[in-house]
C-alpha cells in the first residue's frame, strides 16, 4: 500500500461508474429471465373446444382436453344431483364462494355449479397440486374413502376428495373447489368449452 | 518469473521431463503436493470416510454416462420417450450406459446421505469446518435440482406428473405463486418448453453450479484438514508435529487413503454393477413402474410418488393438514409463553416475538381475528411447501444449532446415540410413508415424524447440552494394524 491519500475526485467516479455497470449488468438479465415466460405460440393454443355430448349416458363421464387440461362433462343422475345439498356440512366450501372470479362463473354459483343440473363442467385437475383426480362415483365405504362416501373424485396423489359437484371436503390438502371452466351451451347437446356468453377466456 | 531450475545431465528421462514441466507450469507439481501426497489426514479414519471419494466417483460417473446419453436422446415432448426406449433397444449397450446412469442417480443420494450422516455423527460441521458443511449443503441442495429435472427427461406418466407437482408446489406462494409456476414451465401445463428448458439444467447449469461448489467444498476441506472419528484435532494449535512439521496422528492422502479408497471404491462397484446387471429397478423404488408408461397429460396415475430419495420431504409435506397447523400453532403459542416467562430476554425481543407470534397465527388462519384479508390464512399448502423446504435450509444451520460440547459422538451421553438412533428411524420411516398411497394412519405417524425432524434440530441448542460427556483425548485413539 502507498502513502499516497485517496483521490476523492476519481474515487467518487469509480463508484459511480461502478454503479451504472451493475445497473446495465442488471438490465441484461431482462431478456434472459423474459425468455422463460409462456411463448407467444403457448399462449395462442387456448382455442375453445366444442363437445357433442348427446351420447352421455348419466352416470357417465367424458374428458376433452382444453389448454392441454382435461375438462370432465359428467352427466349425473337426478338422484346424484338431489343428493348434493345433503353433505354441505362436510365441504370446505359448499356455496362456491372462494376466489369466485377464478374457480366459478356467475352462472355455476349454485348447489350443483353447472349451468344444466345434471350436466357438470369442471377442470379435471386438483387445486392442490395439479394431479388429475379418479372418479369413485359409487358412494358407500371403499379403500381411501370415509364410510359414508357420497360419491365423487379422489386424488390419488395427496388424498384430496371431491363431491360430485366438484366440491372439496373439509380438512384435505386441496384448498379449493374444483375449476370451472367459462362454457355455454350452443345447442341443447353441443357444448363450447373456454367460452361463454359474458367472456372469451 | 520463479528460478528455471538446472536438472543434471545423468537424470533419468523421466526426471527431466518432469523438470521440464515444473520450470513451465509448477503449479500443476504444487497443487498435486497440496491437495495429495503431502495432504495429512487423520490417520483413524474409519469406513465412513469412504463415502466423500465414492460421491465424486458417481459424479464421474454421472457425467460420462450423461454425456454419452445426451448423443442419442430427443428433448422433444413427441419424441422423448421413444428415444429412451430407443437407446434402451437399439443403441447398441445403450441399456447399460442409461442403466449406469439411473442406478448412479439413486446410488449418489445413497453416498451423499451417509456422507452427510457421518458428518452429523462425528461433529464435522464444527467450527472451524463450517464453510465445508455449508458447501456440501449447497451441493445436496443443486443434487436435488439436477435429480429432479433428470427425471422428467424420459417423459414417462412419473416424470410428467411428478414435475407437475412439484412445480405447482410454488404456485403456492402468496402473490406471485401462479407467475412464477407459469415461468419455471413456459406453459400453462407442463409441456415442450418444460422438457426442453429442464433437459438444458439438466446437462449443462446445474452440473456446472455441481462442479463449481465440488471444488469449493474441497478447497475449504483441504485449507482446515479433515476431522475425524474422535474430533480432535491434528493440525490445532496444540496438536504435536514431528520433525519435519507434519501432524505425528496424520498420514498423507497418497498413497496412505488412494489405497483405502480404491478398496471402498472396489466394495462400491461390486454392489453398483451387481443392482445394473440384476435388479436396476429395484422393485420400483430407482425406476418406478408407471415411468414406462408414455406421459399423458389427461390422465393421473392412480399411485404417483417421488423417487425414493425424495420421500422423506415428500412425506413432511403431505404431514402439513389443517389439523397440523392447529397443532403448530399449539406449539408456537407454548414456546412463546416459556420464553415470555421463563427467560431473561428485554422487554424489546419479548415484544417483537408475540407480534411475529401474532402475525404467524393470524397467517396459519387458526384463528379468525384482526379481520384483515391480505395474507390472512394462507392456506396449508403453502405451509406444506414451507415445512418441506425448510427441512433441507435447516441442515445448513446444523453448526451454529449443535452447543455439544465435544465433537464427536464417541465422547457424548449415551442417550444422545439413541436420540441419533431414532433420527434415522424417523427418516427411514418418512421415506417408506413418502412412498406409500395417502392413509389416515400413514398421516398421523409422518406428522410425528415431522414434529421429531424438526424438534431434533431446533432444540438441538438445549438438548445437546445435556447430559455426562466422556473426556476426550489428548490425541486420536488409533491402533496400528
Amino acid at each position: 500500500m502507498s502513502d499516497t491519500p485517496v483521490d476523492a475526485s476519481k474515487r467518487t467516479w469509480l463508484i459511480a461508474s461502478g454503479c451504472a455497470g451493475v445497473v446495465g449488468g442488471a438490465f441484461t438479465a431482462v431478456p434472459f429471465v423474459s425468455s422463460l415466460q409462456p411463448s407467444e405460440r403457448a399462449k395462442a393454443a387456448g382455442a375453445p373446444v366444442e363437445v357433442d355430448i348427446s351420447a352421455l349416458k348419466p352416470g357417465e363421464k367424458l374428458t376433452v382436453e382444453w389448454r392441454g387440461k382435461p375438462v370432465w362433462v359428467v352427466r349425473r343422475t337426478p338422484e346424484e344431483v338431489a343428493a348434493l345439498p345433503k353433505h354441505d356440512a362436510e365441504l370446505a366450501d359448499p356455496q362456491s364462494k372462494r376466489k369466485p372470479d377464478e374457480l366459478t362463473p356467475p352462472y355455476a354459483r349454485n348447489e350443483a355449479r353447472s349451468i344444466k343440473p345434471e350436466v357438470l363442467v369442471v377442470v379435471g385437475i386438483c387445486t392442490h397440486l395439479g394431479c388429475s383426480p379418479g372418479d369413485k362415483f359409487q358412494p358407500g365405504p371403499q379403500p381411501s374413502l370415509p364410510d359414508d362416501w357420497p360419491g365423487g373424485f379422489l386424488c390419488p396423489c395427496h388424498g384430496s376428495t371431491f363431491d360430485l359437484a366438484g366440491r372439496v371436503f373439509k380438512n384435505k390438502p386441496a384448498p379449493d373447489n374444483l375449476q370451472v371452466p367459462p362454457y355455454m351451451y350452443v345447442s341443447d347437446n353441443r357444448l363450447l368449452i373456454g367460452e361463454d356468453k359474458k367472456s372469451k377466456a | 518469473m520463479a528460478q528455471f531450475k538446472e536438472i543434471s545431465p545423468n537424470a533419468t528421462a523421466t526426471q527431466k521431463l518432469a523438470n521440464w514441466f515444473d520450470n513451465r507450469f509448477p503449479t500443476l507439481g504444487a497443487e498435486y503436493r497440496k491437495h495429495v501426497s503431502e495432504y495429512y489426514a487423520p490417520k483413524n479414519f474409519n469406513f465412513w470416510y469412504i463415502f466423500g471419494s465414492l460421491s465424486l466417483l458417481v459424479l464421474v460417473i454421472q457425467i460420462v454416462t450423461g454425456i454419452f446419453l445426451t448423443m442419442h436422446y430427443k428433448p422433444d415432448a413427441a419424441s422423448a420417450f421413444g428415444s429412451v426406449e430407443y437407446i434402451m433397444r437399439d443403441v447398441p449397450w445403450g441399456w447399460l450406459i442409461r442403466y449406469m446412469h439411473s442406478t448412479g442417480a439413486s446410488a449418489f443420494f445413497i453416498v451423499v446421505y451417509l456422507h452427510m450422516y457421518r458428518g452429523l455423527i462425528y461433529g464435522s460441521y464444527r467450527r472451524p469446518r463450517e464453510l465445508v458443511w455449508l458447501f456440501g449443503c449447497a451441493i445436496f441442495l443443486a443434487l436435488m435440482a439436477e435429480a429432479f429435472m433428470g427425471y422428467l427427461l424420459p417423459w414417462g406418466q412419473m416424470s410428467y406428473w411428478g414435475a407437475q407437482v412439484i412445480i405447482n408446489l410454488f404456485s403456492a406462494i402468496p402473490f406471485i405463486g401462479p407467475d412464477l409456476s407459469e415461468w419455471i414451465r413456459g406453459d400453462y401445463v407442463v409441456g415442450d418448453a418444460t422438457l426442453n428448458r429442464f433437459f438444458a439444467f439438466h446437462v449443462i447449469a446445474v452440473p456446472l453450479v455441481l462442479l463449481g461448489l465440488v471444488v469449493a467444498h474441497l478447497l475449504a476441506l483441504h485449507d482446515v484438514g479433515s476431522n475425524n472419528p474422535d474430533g480432535v484435532e491434528i493440525k490445532g494449535p496444540n496438536a504435536k508435529l514431528d520433525a519435519h512439521g507434519h501432524p505425528v496422528d496424520g498420514v498423507p492422502f497418497h498413497p496412505y487413503y488412494t489405497v483405502h479408497d480404491i478398496f471402498g471404491v472396489s466394495v462400491f462397484l461390486m454392489v453398483f454393477s451387481a443392482i445394473i446387471f440384476f435388479a436396476p429397478e429395484v422393485g420400483g423404488y430407482f425406476l418406478e413402474y408407471n415411468n414406462f408408461i408414455p406421459a399423458d397429460s389427461l390422465k393421473t396415475p392412480l399411485h404417483i410418488a417421488p423417487v425414493w430419495y425424495f420421500t422423506p420431504f415428500y412425506s413432511m409435506l403431505r404431514a402439513i393438514t389443517t389439523e397440523m397447523m392447529y397443532a403448530l400453532s399449539a406449539i408456537l403459542l407454548i414456546t412463546v409463553a416459556w420464553v415470555l416467562i421463563k427467560t431473561s430476554a428485554s422487554a424489546l425481543t419479548k415484544a417483537l416475538l408475540v407480534i411475529l407470534a401474532v402475525a404467524f397465527l393470524w397467517m396459519f388462519g387458526t384463528f379468525d381475528f384482526l379481520g384483515i384479508a391480505a395474507l390472512q390464512g394462507i392456506d396449508a399448502k403453502f405451509w406444506g411447501v414451507v415445512v418441506m423446504g425448510g427441512a433441507v435450509v435447516i441442515l445448513f444451520f446444523l453448526p451454529w444449532l449443535d452447543k455439544s460440547p465435544v465433537k464427536s459422538i464417541r465422547y457424548r451421553p449415551g442417550w444422545h446415540k439413541a436420540v441419533f438412533g431414532v433420527f434415522i428411524v424417523d427418516f427411514v420411516v418418512l421415506a417408506y410413508l413418502g412412498t406409500q398411497p395417502p392413509s389416515p394412519a400413514g398421516e398421523r405417524i409422518s406428522q410425528l415424524g415431522t414434529l421429531f425432524y424438526f424438534g431434533f434440530f431446533l432444540l438441538m441448542p438445549w438438548w445437546t447440552r445435556r447430559g455426562e460427556f466422556k473426556p476426550v483425548p489428548e490425541r486420536i485413539t488409533f491402533a496400528a494394524h
